[in-house]
């Protein structure tokens, strides 16, 4: 393994995160709200950090292989987050270091699950950057590094590969560092455009752009105690349409811009992913009718949950721990099929919840008619077997991680109910849960085993299973 | 350049490497998965998975904005319908491998015509072009003309107790009285464009150029045999040795032909009366014994399998066979070749990527001085072009001292009215002439881009 490329480059995007904060650190001086000290700290440490690892890595080749993507992926991320605490501690607004590292992995992950008792209290610096780790971490920060830093050839689109989530990823454009260019020119655009919107509606201007960050990267920290709830209709609406719109394949935004409408069009994924938002949200509506009492109400509520849920941001406007078993259900259904591949969110993804599908119909064909010749046919093309395998594999595996997170969970001491959804939302990279840590509550109460294995959720989760899982392997290291 | 290239098999690969290389965006067609997958790992290119011929494969690969497809399948139909399509979506270049024998110079020009390509080429023959030229002078591992012959580039080993050996290249005009430029030395693995002060070691591979009776008479005088090869031995009966073959007797040569499949020895022995077909195992010893391989004065190993032909030349060489030459596919194993101290290794995927890159290099510099022909040399590490020359206060015009050439290039020759001049420091290049440059690490596309 290309053990200093691999430090070279986890050391090229530690120095891209001190360029990170210092849009908090604007922010704080602007501000003047006294937390300005704590970023230049934490800058200070991340130049420090990634300038040793770049100066001292020196790789003598830049080929990288699959291996090396992961192994790069999962060692950036964690970097990331462990850097990326520093300024909650340092301004004692987070005390303890693993609540911090929670928080700072939960906004990279864009899960939005929050250990923070009174997120009204948060400084203007401290608040933006929480927020800004969603944006960041959502269309990936490797990607990022990709689209900006010098050298960047061929070979990273192994690293492409490991951080864009779904079961295969394409490039829009011959090149690689293009492709990343153009990803995260349409994200920019979009949550510009959401900004707009959002201040139209009379939201202020940092309420605004925080929101937006959380909506563009499907993280779900808001500023508010009660989240989206004291904003007025328009605003929730706006959001609600916002959150579905990243939840969106970003290819599909590239075909309509180069006027290729047809093709996004005739995407499936998209059409059985909206298919899913509308049929959710009326059951939930017609469920929680009763206890609203207006439909108009209704609807918003239960359109913005179901969007918020499915694409995986973990905004809310109503504590839906209090709603029927059938809306809670149903929710609870969603978080686990999330949005759709190549965009910012998580979950099992739409497309590999189709491939399942059809992939059952195919073997129960076969069963029947054991001679019979069987193919899966996705978005107009035949699927690989070996994309197939891979897909139920990774739905093996996805269970099994599951279950053993939520096994180290069940040692704490919350009932089933709060236990089984905390896991399913951070893995999922949602943020509330039910229960214990519902809407209204949060995760501060957890033991520090249940932060950490909760965390590990978030970061598995984001990072579809492989990078973290292969690291961890130790064949991946060895020189065989 | 946006390029699309259909058909990742050796040629195609090939291809795409050497346009990767050369910073062209590549879109890569090709209907295995597999191929696409590895594709698009090794290279940043894109990958389309399905037939160059079905139109919504090239409107995946944007046929409408590509500036060049180059398509590179096994059929030469689906090349040309592929090419046809692309053509008509809007591809501004349509380059087009064609190699079935069926197609005659005549009806490829009829089709060249009708379905509007730009270029259509054929590995095979390209190859034997460059088989041909080396059996011409057989002393040298590689020989690339320039301008109408009028100026050749000649690479040659230096082996043990060679002349060259220990000289200085300023002495070399005085010693031999002849008027060649060494203007590329590779030692080891590095390639330097050397000055008048670099001493000659043996083991060294040194590129020559000057004129072509000059180049002999140096050759003569330093001792290096310089016979054209009159008996070949080829094994391996393909397309390939079918147009060396033609080539050789056309020019008096004697051949001797070795083809393991029988359907195959009966084909060419139709086809080439004059040559002499072998059925038989051209990798096995006593085969070559019993037609004499000791006697003949070059072997061609050019079978379809590159570790028997390495084999065949090793076998060839060590019998004291003058010359040999060794077709190989693999780039991989021309390295191996080279490290086993084969002289003459001949990839023809890499004759078609040179060709390729140089169509595409005076594509992009249609108004400048653009490229007339270019050549690898070295093993790919070097560059050998010729311009011609128009109108640039840059480098028209200016003495040649006054000129501040980037490092690692050299100016070889300037071809002025058929007349080659060696140039020196106050020579000027002048519109309407060809300039010969040698560049080691530089890509060239103008001839203004060897000032720094």
């Amino acid at each position: 393994m290309n053990k200093r490329m691999v430090l070279h480059i986890i050391g090229q995007i530690v120095a891209l995160e001190a360029a990170l904060l210092a849009l908090p650190l604007i922010i704080s001086l602007i501000y003047g709200d006294g937390d300005a000290v704590c970023f230049l700290v934490t800058v200070a440490v991340a130049l420090a950090a990634g300038g040793a690892l770049i100066f001292f890595s020196r790789p003598k080749s830049r080929r990288i292989y699959a291996r090396e993507g992961f192994v790069t992926v999962a060692g950036a991320w964690i970097l990331l987050s462990a850097i990326g605490a520093l300024p909650f501690v340092i301004s004692g607004q987070i005390p303890s270091y693993i609540d911090a590292f929670f928080e700072t992995v939960s906004g990279f992950t864009t899960t939005g699950a929050s250990i923070l008792r009174d997120v009204g209290a948060l400084t203007h610096g401290i608040a933006f950057w929480r927020s800004f780790t969603h944006w960041s971490g959502g269309m990936g920060v490797l990607v990022l590094v990709m689209a900006i830093a010098p050298g960047a050839d061929g070979n990273f689109i192994h690293v492409m590969r490991a951080e864009v989530p779904g079961p295969s990823v394409g490039k829009l454009v011959p090149r690689v560092r293009e492709t990343a260019k153009i990803l995260y020119l349409i994200y920019i655009a979009m949550t510009a455009l959401e900004i707009l919107l959002l201040l139209a509606g009379g939201m202020p201007l940092f309420d605004s752009v925080v929101h937006a960050f959380g909506t563009a990267g499907t993280g779900g920290f808001g500023i508010r105690p009660d989240s989206i709830a004291g904003y007025n209709a328009y605003l929730q609406w706006v959001i609600t349409a916002f959150m579905m719109l990243f939840g969106v394949n970003f290819n599909l935004y590239y075909f309509l811009l180069t006027k290729r409408a047809g093709t996004a069009l005739k995407s499936r994924e998209l059409w059985v992913y909206f298919g899913i938002f509308f049929v959710s949200a009326g059951v939930i509506t017609a469920s929680i009718f009763p206890t609203y009492g207006s439909l108009g109400e209704a609807a918003r509520a239960a359109s913005f949950q179901t969007a918020s849920i499915m694409s995986t941001t973990g905004f809310t406007t109503a504590d839906y721990s209090l709603w029927s078993g059938t809306a809670k259900s149903i929710l609870l259904l969603l978080m686990f099929i999330g949005a759709c591949a190549g965009s910012t969110a998580g979950g099992i993804k739409v497309s590999r919840v189709i491939l399942l599908f059809k992939n059952i119909r195919a073997e129960l064909r076969k069963m029947l008619h054991p001679r019979s010749v069987t193919t899966v046919r996705f978005e107009g093309k035949s699927v690989s077997e070996r994309m197939l395998d891979g897909v139920k594999v990774y739905l093996a595996v996805y269970i099994l991680i599951f279950l053993i997170g939520f096994f180290i969970l069940s040692l704490d001491r919350f009932d089933f109910e709060t236990n089984f959804s905390a896991v399913a939302s951070c893995f999922n990279n949602i943020g509330p849960a039910f229960g214990a840590a519902g809407p209204a509550h949060n995760y501060a109460d957890f033991s520090v085993l249940s932060k950490l294995t909760l965390s590990a959720c978030m970061l598995l989760g984001r990072l579809e299973i492989y990078p973290l899982l292969l690291a961890l392997t130790p064949a991946t290291w060895t020189r065989k | 350049m946006k390029i699309i290239i259909v058909g990742c098999g050796k040629t195609g690969k090939a291809v795409l490497s050497s346009m990767a290389q050369e910073g062209h965006d590549i879109v890569a067609v090709d209907p295995s998965p597999e191929v696409i997958d590895e594709v698009t790992n090794r290279w940043d290119v894109m990958g389309v998975c399905g037939s160059g011929a079905d139109c919504d494969v090239l409107t995946e690969a944007q046929a409408g904005e590509a500036d060049m497809i180059v398509c590179a399948t096994r059929s030469d139909e689906v090349n040309m319908l592929a090419c046809f399509f692309a053509g008509r979506m809007g591809t501004k270049h349509t380059v087009c491998r064609v190699r079935d024998l069926e197609y005659t110079e005549h009806s490829l020009g009829f089709l060249k015509r009708e379905l509007g390509l730009s270029m259509t080429i054929n590995p095979e023959r390209m190859a034997a072009q460059e088989l041909f030229n080396i059996l011409k002078t057989p002393s040298a591992a590689k020989i690339e003309t320039f301008a109408r012959d009028n100026l050749e580039l000649v690479e040659i080993p230096l082996r043990e107790g060679s002349e060259l050996a220990g000289r200085k290249l300023s002495e070399l005009t005085a010693i031999y009285k002849t008027k060649v430029l060494v203007c590329a030395v590779r030692r080891g693995q590095e390639v330097v464009i050397p000055d008048g002060s670099f001493v000659l070691q043996s083991g060294d591979r040194i590129a020559i150029t000057a004129v072509p009776a000059e180049i002999g008479r140096f050759l003569r005088k330093v001792g290096v045999v310089q016979k054209r090869a009159h008996d070949v031995m080829i094994v391996g009966g393909g397309q390939m040795a079918y147009y060396l073959a033609k080539r050789l007797l056309a020019s008096g040569s004697s051949v001797k032909i070795i083809e393991k499949n029988e359907n195959g020895a009966k084909d060419l022995c139709d086809a080439l009366p004059a040559a002499v077909v072998i059925h038989g195992d051209g990798a096995r010893r006593e085969t070559l014994m019993e037609e004499g391989l000791e006697k003949q004065d070059a072997l061609v190993a050019m079978g379809g399998i590159d570790e028997e032909n390495i084999l065949v030349s090793i076998l060839a060489a060590g019998l004291g066979v003058p010359k040999v030459i060794t077709k190989i596919n693999r780039s991989y194993m021309a390295d191996v070749a080279d490290r086993l101290g084969l002289e003459s290794v001949v990839t023809p995927q890499n004759i078609v990527s040179d060709a390729l890159v140089q169509y595409a290099r005076a594509l992009q510099n249609s108004m400048g001085s653009n490229v007339e022909t270019l050549y690898k040399v070295m093993d790919g590490k070097a560059e050998a072009l010729e311009f011609n020359v128009r109108e640039n206060p840059r480098v028209t015009g200016v003495p040649l001292k006054e000129m501040k050439l980037k490092s690692n290039i050299l100016l070889a020759a300037i071809i002025r009215d058929r007349r080659t001049i060696i140039p020196g420091g106050d020579d000027v290049i002048l519109p309407g002439d060809k300039v010969v440059v040698i560049s080691a690490g530089n890509r060239l596309q103008d001839l203004a881009d060897i000032v720094g």
